[in-house]
Parts: C-alpha cells; sequence; structure tokens
C-alpha cells in the first residue's frame, strides 16, 4: 500500500503570526516537503494545480520535475491535474516527458476544478465540466497509446496525423486516478477504463466516501476489470499529531478556526467526528486511518494533507517525520495483516506496467467492448 | 399512510411561526383523516437544525447527521407545509439556508403549501415575491392559498381573525386536494418512497436496477 502527502499549495497566512509566505517561500517549501517525503520513508507526493489565488503552483510538472532530480524513489503525483481546462496535447507531452526525466515515477490524478472564473480564462466553460472531463480524457489516453492521432471532437481543434511526443517511458501510460467528491459520472469514467479511483474525503462523512466508492468498485467490475474488491481505491485524510492529544488540539486549534474551506464554520470536535480529520497521539492517527477500510473496502493508496492552512514549513516537516517513523510503518503492517490475498496492495506503478500484458485494459483506449462496435460501426 | 412534513423557521419559543404552522398541520391533518389518508405530521424545528445549516454551508455541502435526517423527511413526505418570520422584507435568513443546502432535487413535485408571520400585514406580498419563486425554483408544487399571519390576526373573534381562519382552510383544502389526485397515492395504503434527490443517489438506484447509463453515451460521438 502507498502512503503519501498531498497539498495544494496555498498561501494561506500562519494565523498565530499573522505572516504570509511568499511565492519564493512558498514554491520551495514544496520542494522541501517533496524531499522530506522521501526522507521520512513516505511513497508519494502529490501537488495540486491552481490557476488563481492565494495558490501558487500553477504547473505541476515543473515542480514535480524539479523534485525528480533531487528524489529517487519518491512517487511524484498530482492533486490534482486540471482535465477541463488543459489541452490534453499539452498533459500528453508534459507528463510524458516527467516520465522521462523521473524514471518513470509518476502518475497523475485528474479533476475538473470547481472555480468557474478559472474556465473562461483557459477559453472554456464550467457548465461543460464533465463533458470536458470525458472527452480530453479520452483524448489524452490515445494519444499516449496510438503513435498516429486523427482526432475531432467537440471542445479542440482537430488533430491529423499527430504524433504526441515524447512518446511514454517504455511505451507505458503513467497510471491514471480520476478524484470526484460527488460526480458518479466520474466514478463511472475511472470505472470504464479501469482507473483508480481517488475520493478525498477530508471535507465530508465517511458514509458519503463510501457510497461513492462503492459505485465505482461495482462498475469497475461491470466493465469486467476484476472484481469490485480489485478496483484501485485511493483516500484523502488530514491529520495533526502530537506524541499527547491534547497538545495537538491545543496546537492546531487556531489553524483549524480560521482555515480556508471550513473555518469559522463547525468545531474542531464537530468537524474530528463527521469528517477523517484526525487530531491527537500518533495511536489515535492509527487507529482513525484503519476504520478508512471498513468504510471502503482494502485499498491502495492512503494520502495525508499536512501542508495547509498556514502552518510553518517546520511543523510541516515534523509532522511528515511523525507521519514516516510512527504512524505509516503501523499502518503498512496492519492494512495488509487484513487484506484478502487476492486484493492489490499496491496501485499498478510505472516497474508494474512494464512487465504487464501489453494487450490489458491499460494498453488499450477503451474496454474490448467499445472496440467492438466501434469495429462494427465501420 | 400519508406523511406531512412540517417546516418551521420561527425562533422564539413559542413562537408565533410555529403557533401558525400548528394551525395548518392540524386543519390539514383533520382533512386528510376525513379522506381516510391516515395523515402523520412531522415538525422540523430549523433553530435546532442551525449550527448544522451553518456548517454545511461553510464547509461547501457536508451534512450531518441530523441535517441529512430532516433532508430524508422531505425527500419521502407526500406534502409540506413551509412556514416562515419575515426578518426585513423577507423570508428568514435561516429558511432560505436551509434550502440553500438541501439537493435541490428534494421537493421536486411535492405538494407544498407556504405560510409567513410577521408583525405587520405590511409584508403580505412576501408569500409571492420570496417563498413562492423560491419553492417553485425547487420544482415543488406550491397551492394557491398562501397563508400570512401577522400579529393583528392573532386577535381571535375580530374580523382579521375569521380571515386567518378562512386562509389556514382554504389553502388546507388546496393542499388535501392535491395530495388525493397526486398519481402514486390513490389508494392511500403506502408512504412514498423517498426519491433519489442527489446525482449519487440517483446513480445508486441506477445501478440496483441495472439502468445505469453506459459510459459510451457519455463518450458521444469522437472519431
Amino acid at each position: 500500500m502507498q502512503f503519501g502527502v498531498f497539498t495544494v499549495g496555498d498561501m494561506t497566512p500562519d494565523p498565530t503570526t499573522g505572516r504570509e509566505p511568499t511565492y519564493a517561500e512558498k514554491v520551495t517549501a514544496e520542494v522541501a516537503i517533496a524531499r522530506q517525503a522521501e526522507a521520512v520513508g513516505l511513497d508519494v507526493f502529490a501537488i495540486g494545480e491552481h490557476h488563481n489565488p492565494p495558490f501558487a503552483i500553477s504547473s505541476p510538472t515543473t515542480l514535480l520535475g524539479n523534485i525528480a532530480a533531487q528524489t529517487e524513489r519518491l512517487l511524484l503525483s498530482t492533486s490534482v491535474t486540471l482535465i477541463t481546462t488543459n489541452d490534453p496535447v499539452r498533459l500528453a507531452e508534459e507528463y510524458a516527458l516527467l516520465q522521462h526525466l523521473s524514471g518513470g515515477r509518476v502518475d497523475l490524478m485528474l479533476g475538473r476544478g470547481n472555480t468557474g472564473p478559472v474556465y473562461p480564462w483557459f477559453g472554456q466553460d464550467i457548465r461543460n465540466g464533465v463533458a470536458l472531463a470525458v472527452e480530453n480524457y479520452n483524448l489524452l489516453r490515445r494519444l499516449w497509446r496510438e503513435d498516429v492521432v486523427d482526432w475531432q471532437g467537440r471542445f479542440r481543434t482537430p488533430l491529423q496525423g499527430f504524433t504526441s511526443v515524447p512518446r511514454p517511458l517504455d511505451d507505458v501510460p503513467p497510471f491514471v486516478w480520476h478524484g470526484s467528491i460527488r460526480t458518479p459520472e466520474i466514478a463511472e469514467q475511472a470505472a470504464y477504463y479501469g482507473d483508480g479511483f481517488f475520493h478525498n474525503h477530508i471535507f465530508w462523512n465517511i458514509e458519503h466516501t463510501a457510497r461513492m466508492v462503492k459505485l465505482y468498485r461495482r462498475r469497475f467490475e461491470h466493465y469486467g476489470h476484476g472484481r469490485a474488491d480489485q478496483a484501485v481505491v485511493g483516500l484523502g485524510g488530514q491529520v495533526f499529531m502530537r506524541k499527547n492529544s491534547q497538545d495537538a488540539v491545543r496546537e492546531f486549534r487556531p489553524y483549524f478556526d480560521v482555515a480556508p474551506v471550513y473555518g469559522h464554520g463547525p468545531s474542531l470536535e464537530e468537524f474530528t467526528r463527521d469528517t477523517p480529520l484526525t487530531v491527537g497521539s500518533p495511536q489515535q492517527v492509527i487507529e482513525r486511518t484503519l476504520t478508512f477500510a471498513d468504510a471502503v473496502g482494502d485499498y491502495q493508496r492512503q494520502m495525508f494533507l499536512i501542508d495547509h492552512a498556514g502552518l510553518p514549513l517546520s511543523t510541516v516537516l515534523e509532522q511528515m517525520e511523525i507521519l514516516g517513523t510512527e504512524v505509516v510503518p503501523v499502518l503498512r503492517k496492519e492494512f495488509e495483516a487484513r487484506r484478502p490475498a487476492h486484493v492489490p496492495s499496491d496501485p499498478p506503478t510505472h516497474a508494474t506496467l512494464v512487465g504487464a500484458d501489453r494487450d490489458g485494459a491499460h494498453f488499450r483506449v477503451g474496454p474490448r467492448s467499445r472496440e467492438v462496435s466501434a469495429e462494427a460501426l465501420r | 399512510m400519508t406523511r406531512v412534513v412540517v417546516v418551521t423557521a420561527g425562533l422564539s419559543r413559542p413562537s408565533s411561526t410555529r403557533l401558525l404552522a400548528d394551525r395548518i398541520a392540524d386543519a390539514v391533518g383533520d382533512r386528510l383523516r376525513v379522506r381516510d389518508a391516515d395523515p402523520e405530521v412531522e415538525t422540523i424545528e430549523l433553530r435546532e437544525l442551525g449550527s448544522d445549516i451553518t456548517s454545511a454551508m461553510l464547509t461547501g455541502g457536508m451534512p450531518s447527521a441530523r441535517l441529512s435526517a430532516a433532508a430524508a423527511s422531505l425527500a419521502s413526505a407526500d406534502a409540506v407545509i413551509a412556514v416562515t418570520p419575515v426578518f426585513t422584507a423577507s423570508y428568514s435568513g435561516l429558511f432560505k439556508s436551509f434550502f440553500d443546502v438541501l439537493d435541490p432535487g428534494v421537493l421536486q413535485s411535492t405538494p407544498v403549501l407556504i405560510a409567513a408571520t410577521a408583525g405587520t400585514e405590511r409584508h403580505s406580498l412576501v408569500l409571492d415575491h420570496a417563498l413562492r419563486p423560491l419553492l417553485t425554483y425547487l420544482r415543488a408544487v406550491v397551492v394557491p392559498t398562501g397563508v400570512f399571519a401577522a400579529t393583528s390576526d392573532f386577535g381571535g373573534q375580530d374580523e382579521a381573525g375569521e380571515g386567518l381562519s378562512r386562509r389556514i382552510a382554504r389553502a388546507a383544502d388546496e393542499l388535501s386536494d392535491l395530495v388525493a389526485a397526486r398519481p402514486g397515492t390513490p389508494s392511500w395504503g403506502t408512504t412514498r418512497s423517498a426519491r433519489p434527490t442527489d446525482a449519487l443517489a440517483q446513480a445508486e438506484a441506477a445501478e440496483d436496477e441495472g439502468s445505469f447509463t453506459p459510459f459510451e453515451e457519455l463518450l458521444g460521438h469522437q472519431t
């Protein structure tokens, strides 16, 4: 099972000092966080893409390329890559290039983005969000899997005889996750292709997360990719830890109370009850995180939000050390102990896909059923 | 059984809003009993959901257990009575916020009676200028008569008081007629099952009955 940290690189001021980081500080902090992830034994670092303040990271592949040069085994991912407002041609090119630079240590999580004004800045319309995600991703799959693409669709200019370069490393397209909080079409999209489904349930109750994941699992099985419990699932999580749980609560509360997204709303106590947020001892984090598998089934990737709400970099790095040394080693053991033999521990990686059946679902644009029906239409 | 759900946004206890809500609920209940419709009335006091509503709004929609229960009640209601005090020339913020954090489909096609209270009758058009458009937007079926009660309407035997009783009676007639006429409830034997009100619930229901929209349909005609 993979464990990691994910962030959106927000420039939130530290509420205890009022100090806002500079862009230079925030960008270099993300590199430091990624290096720390590798140093403390975590598996994945994921960065979110934003094109509006108060966020600092607009180009995930530039950041991840830099991190790739400073790490050796860390898997580089996104949280999320915008599949709606990015040209799929650019995505195909940039992430393939990142594959080569990182030696295949890359996968990506696609999301639509929920900020209306961002869409027109890139010539799009949020009302087409799902349609954009569907069309753009299908084209992205083709660009990575077919050397020469002729294509015509609704949202970009047609392509005639186009070859996306560089070709994917070892002709293995990166593994893709689809992230959505409550849109069934996105769970369906992940299931259709046999891709991963990521539910960032940090703002929602686990019952809702369980329903979304269950829907994805059922559809994954429907499309013949395997049993429902073999579908590839990732979850978000949010923790703050100190040896003594009261210390954790005391230190985190001022950050919680004014945090973006949920600040000024529910109390810390209500939010920890109703969402996966755990503020307490490492042991409490372990116990809480293990319950996620009871709700969604045995899963493959757990990401933690650590860098947010204006927490100083030194605190973030400290928290990651606790996570990597005291929490994750126990979680690895416990999650594997409860996992049935036929349920994979890890999501597909470049290393496993290189050796995989080249006729398998990952290497085809769509499930066989679609290819057969397309053939019949000709 | 016929489920009547009352939504009341009064703040004090007792509130004139709750008083009005109860009078209307009694009148509707009487009429449904006459029709052997076996009414069951449930009242949702929005004050009790105040912090849940605020939290849902500030977290981007995370429902609490109490809020989910209220939404489920509305989704399976055969009729709804929605009553608000008038604050600053409109429905109260709490009343509006409650509907803001519900799934928009929760009242679709549901017969609804609207009512409001205020200190003065000068606010009476709030029913038609504020409550009716809100519920129409939610695709509820709003009965023609709204019930507005100013403080003076609670005066008892005077002309104004009788007017209130008449308005309650007329609105209750309209609501019970509408409930009785609805397809799916002719026998009065069963409660309308809860409708899937959000996209996820609809998808779950479709998967259960094997009518899930295949992804190929979403993909459309790319070549």
